[in-house]
């Protein structure tokens, strides 16, 4: 077999996957979590909440607020970790952990705008979104289910993520607000 | 060897003692009373079943408990089970309610926590992976549920923060708590949690309010209990959402659809404490609460799709800044036409104010109803209730349940629920009791859900409240004996929802029973044997009593006088509960589960269902 | 065999866009036609749009009301259908209707109602494909809920104005 001819079949072969973003819509979270439970079945291979590395917060019911990695186009956590434990995916633009690398210092927690990391539930290793390779699996159940709340964009990266890394509660009172009025103000100390 | 689903452990307080203890089931314990209600029901025997004739159901001793199931949080629609002996019925009610909280104790590790006892000072109780602890309540003891809520999601996630800094942040705990009703110890109140829902059959939030407790809180950080078949149960997981994401009806319009469908339709909805039941007043249907309050509608219990819930919030006039549910349909009549009220802002206010109090929406308001009633007929008058109790006040039934849930004045009469109420008031008139109870709604001294049996057309009928040992209890309704056990009965042992129970099919719901817990669970054997097995040594303890109240077999297996009484309006005008249907499929009911005539468990039934200790207990009923 | 459909609608999801007004227009009249199309967006202020439509109630009071039996319906999705070449344009049907839906066409004066476009309606076609999921398919049985969604376009506004404004909401429409 001429070379060439197999470089273009290896070539055609490769997986070509494009930069993932997912969207986020807080008022349309149901509040269901089989966000949580997808990507815990995937990621630890049964259901198990805490280890999501997308997280539900629910501040006052009602208020259910989607708290994941923006993949901040700067990249403060893998620019903060003291022992080049984090990294980025070429094609997905995803954060990586490497878990052996990790310390469980908590400096990425600490540098992330809406502190999104955390450390696992049982291996304490810090924890974030991968986007599943592209094809993320919380965004296939909420789809599913018609919500909407998480979506998948295919945009180019743009400053703008970073804007979507915000604490969960902070959301959630901003939420309340929009949907109860001056009574919102009340309902999350 | 712990079956797959289950967590393993158990937590056992002693409030009086402040002592916390774990423990564990055997193996065929769990097989055979699977969980929530029916485990409820095997620990009250194992504990006080030999003294239940005796033993006052608000004594320290009664058991508190907060069950869950194998199938809590891996099937559709996570839901906890409380009970105890119910202070309204002297019986068992498996109670349930939908709330995180479930999750959060078997993330945490445990199936469910029993509190005997009486603390000397109000607390709360916190689970988390290192197990439970007691905490000081005093600063919440008074307060509203809706505040009491608030203040526990900033103070237990501070306070699991400051005892684990540094590992990213702490979602808020479940929680489960009870209002001022339960506090004040109104017979009829509910446990509450999730802003609006509850647990509200059975009288529990008095039980808990007896014992000094205000809340039950959790926070887990495990995976869900681990299963028999992992594979299975991931793939039946998904198909089972199919169903719940595919019911539309449930998903557009929530349960609220009945305020007009109930009333309109199948002439079945309680108006002015049940002496009509038809109405066609177009403004209670779903446009009006849609277009105006729903601010969320698409709202969900853990791992739910069928979303029947909605989020209403009134943003103007004197109810500004109300939040609750739809409401759910019991509310929209309990709290609207019940009432006499018929506009949605009035009722979605009440509704507010239930959950605010810490009232069972159903069970209170019917006390409440029953009142306007006996107001309307002289029996009370202005003078007994302070004010003028006309229907379709809002102001007049708001006050009404302030002073219920604080018991002043007549309110300290009402909140000893329907049954008793009219004992008492016919006490205060000089009257015969038959005078008062002829106006009372409820079964066993559980008042009845918004679903009536006269005109024929709801899903409720003769024996459904009558032969039921949870009386006037909706949700549990009687059949045949043998379909009903894989109704209500599964899924309060599930414990999981009846809504998202009703998209995928039965057969789906039990092979997911069985790749769970690896039992070999049918729907045969829980018709012919579980369920029986759970609902026999119910009712064995109903018939037990208590010292204020015995229910006599056969005479009290009955629906109240008023269900016999002619419908005055509306398209079954003149139908009436059907008495001999009643006597005839009685009679059926008992026999399919092998009690005797009068409804006594034979000796055969309680040997087949191994419940052989309780037939000491038994003779004394048989004839 | 076309099973019996319904549009269930959602007022809050409705983006405004009126698409569903040109698709309708396009499929009955060939061209874009608003003022022409059986679903109408009113929008009584910005932000709080309407669409207002038929909902065939179960009892169809502007069948019964029509006096010269120009109104009818389809057995297989139980739409309302007009028979212009009968219609002689009194305006019966408009006032018998719970929520003034029908109205006489701009063009031939006729009485103009939805007629479900024989089971695939176009409007929740582009509804759908947007991505509002404001009118959605349902497959049904008729009951008499579907008459309490036949409401003036301008109440359910109100409403609606109250459930996004507040209190300012009772004061944008007169």
């Amino acid at each position: 077999m001429p070379h060439y001819k197999s470089n273009i079949r290896i070539l055609l072969v490769k997986k070509m996957v494009k930069p993932t973003w997912i969207a986020r819509d807080q008022s349309a979270c149901s509040g269901c979590r089989r966000c949580e439970l997808a990507c815990s079945m995937h990621h630890e291979g049964w259901m198990w909440p805490e280890a999501s590395r997308v997280r539900i917060f629910m501040p006052f019911p009602g208020l259910e607020v989607v708290h994941l990695c923006s993949q901040c186009q700067d990249y403060p956590c893998v620019a903060s970790c003291p022992v080049e434990a984090l990294s980025t995916d070429p094609d997905t633009k995803a954060v990586i952990v490497d878990r052996e690398k990790c310390i469980s210092c908590g400096a990425c927690i600490r540098a992330c705008p809406g502190q999104v990391p955390f450390l696992h539930p049982g291996d304490n290793k810090a924890t974030i979104c991968d986007l599943c390779d592209g094809e993320p699996k919380c965004v296939e159940v909420c789809t599913e289910a018609g919500y909407n709340a998480l979506t998948l964009t295919d945009e180019g990266s743009n400053i703008h993520r970073k804007l979507y890394s915000r604490h969960p509660v902070e959301v959630a009172k901003d939420l309340a607000v929009k949907l109860f009025g001056e009574k919102g103000e009340e309902v999350i100390e | 060897m712990t079956p797959g689903g289950y967590a393993g452990k158990w937590l056992d307080v002693d409030l009086t003692k402040g002592s916390v203890e774990e423990f564990s089931f055997p193996y065929k314990t769990l097989e055979q009373f699977f969980g929530g209600r029916g485990i409820a029901t095997k620990i009250l025997w194992d504990r006080i079943g030999r003294k239940w004739s005796e033993l006052d159901a608000l004594d320290p001793e009664n058991p508190l408990i907060f069950a869950t199931g194998p199938m809590t949080g891996i099937y559709p629609g996570a839901r906890i089970c409380v009970s105890g002996k119910s202070p309204v019925s002297n019986g068992v009610v498996g109670s349930t309610a939908a709330t995180e909280l479930a999750v959060e104790i078997r993330t945490a590790g445990y199936d469910g926590v029993v509190f005997t006892g009486k603390s000397d000072k109000p607390v709360y109780f916190l689970v988390t992976d290192k197990g439970g602890e007691l905490r000081d309540a005093g600063h919440l003891w008074g307060l509203d549920c809706e505040k009491t809520l608030i203040k526990l999601n900033k103070e237990v996630t501070d306070e699991l923060r400051k005892r684990k800094p540094n590992i990213g942040l702490w979602k808020e705990p479940g929680t489960m708590y009870i209002g001022p009703a339960g506090e004040n110890m109104v017979r009829n109140a509910a446990v509450c949690t999730k802003m609006c829902h509850a647990a509200g059959y059975g009288g529990y939030g008095s039980l808990m309010g007896s014992k000094n407790l205000k809340a039950v809180v959790a926070k887990g950080r495990g995976s869900l209990p681990k299963v028999d078949a992992p594979e299975a149960s991931y793939l039946l997981w998904r198909k089972a959402h199919e169903g719940c994401i595919n019911n539309t009806m449930f998903r557009r319009w929530g349960t609220g659809h009945l305020a007009y469908g109930a009333g309109a339709d199948t002439s079945s909805e309680p108006i002015r404490n049940w002496q009509e039941e038809w109405h066609d007043q177009k403004q209670t249907g779903v446009p009006h609460y849609m277009d105006r309050f729903w601010v969320k509608v698409k709202w969900a219990d853990f791992n739910c799709t069928t979303n029947c819930m909605k989020v209403s919030c009134i943003k103007t006039g004197p109810w500004k800044g109300d939040i609750t549910d739809v409401p759910d349909y019991e509310l929209q009549a309990y709290c609207g036409t019940n009432f006499g009220i018929f506009d949605p802002e009035d009722n979605v206010h009440m509704a507010t104010l239930m959950d605010k109090l810490g009232h069972s929406g159903i069970n209170g308001p019917n006390t409440m109803g029953y009142a306007a009633e006996l107001y309307q007929r002289g029996i009370l008058t202005e003078e007994d209730i302070g004010f003028k109790l006309e229907w379709g006040d809002t102001k007049a039934f708001d006050k009404l349940a302030h002073m219920m849930a604080y018991r002043e004045g007549i309110g300290d009469v009402l909140a000893e629920g329907t049954y008793r109420a009219a004992l008492k008031i016919a006490e205060m008139k000089g009257l015969k009791p038959e005078e008062t109870l002829r106006y009372a709604i409820h079964v066993k001294g559980i008042e009845i859900g918004a679903h009536g049996t006269r005109s024929d057309k709801d899903y409720t009928h003769d024996i459904s409240y009558a032969a039921s040992v949870q009386g006037g209890d909706h949700t549990s309704n009687v059949t045949d004996g043998y379909s009903d056990m894989s109704d209500a009965v599964f899924q309060d042992s599930g414990v999981f929802c009846m809504f998202t129970a009703r998209g995928p099919s039965q057969k789906l719901i039990f092979d997911f029973a069985k790749a769970i817990t690896g039992f070999p669970i049918t729907i045969e054997s829980w018709r012919r044997e579980t369920g029986p097995r759970i609902v026999t040594l119910q009712k064995a303890l109903l018939l037990m009593g208590g010292p204020d109240v015995t229910w006599a077999p056969i005479k009290d297996d009955d629906n109240p006088p008023r269900f016999y009484e002619p419908l005055p309006s509306g398209p079954y005008k003149g139908q009436v509960t059907d008495r001999e249907r009643v006597d005839i499929r009685i009679q059926a009911y008992f026999e399919t589960l092998g009690w005797d005539e009068r409804g006594i468990p034979t000796k055969e039934t309680l040997d087949r269902l191994g419940l052989s200790d309780v037939e000491p207990l038994m003779k004394k009923y048989r004839r």
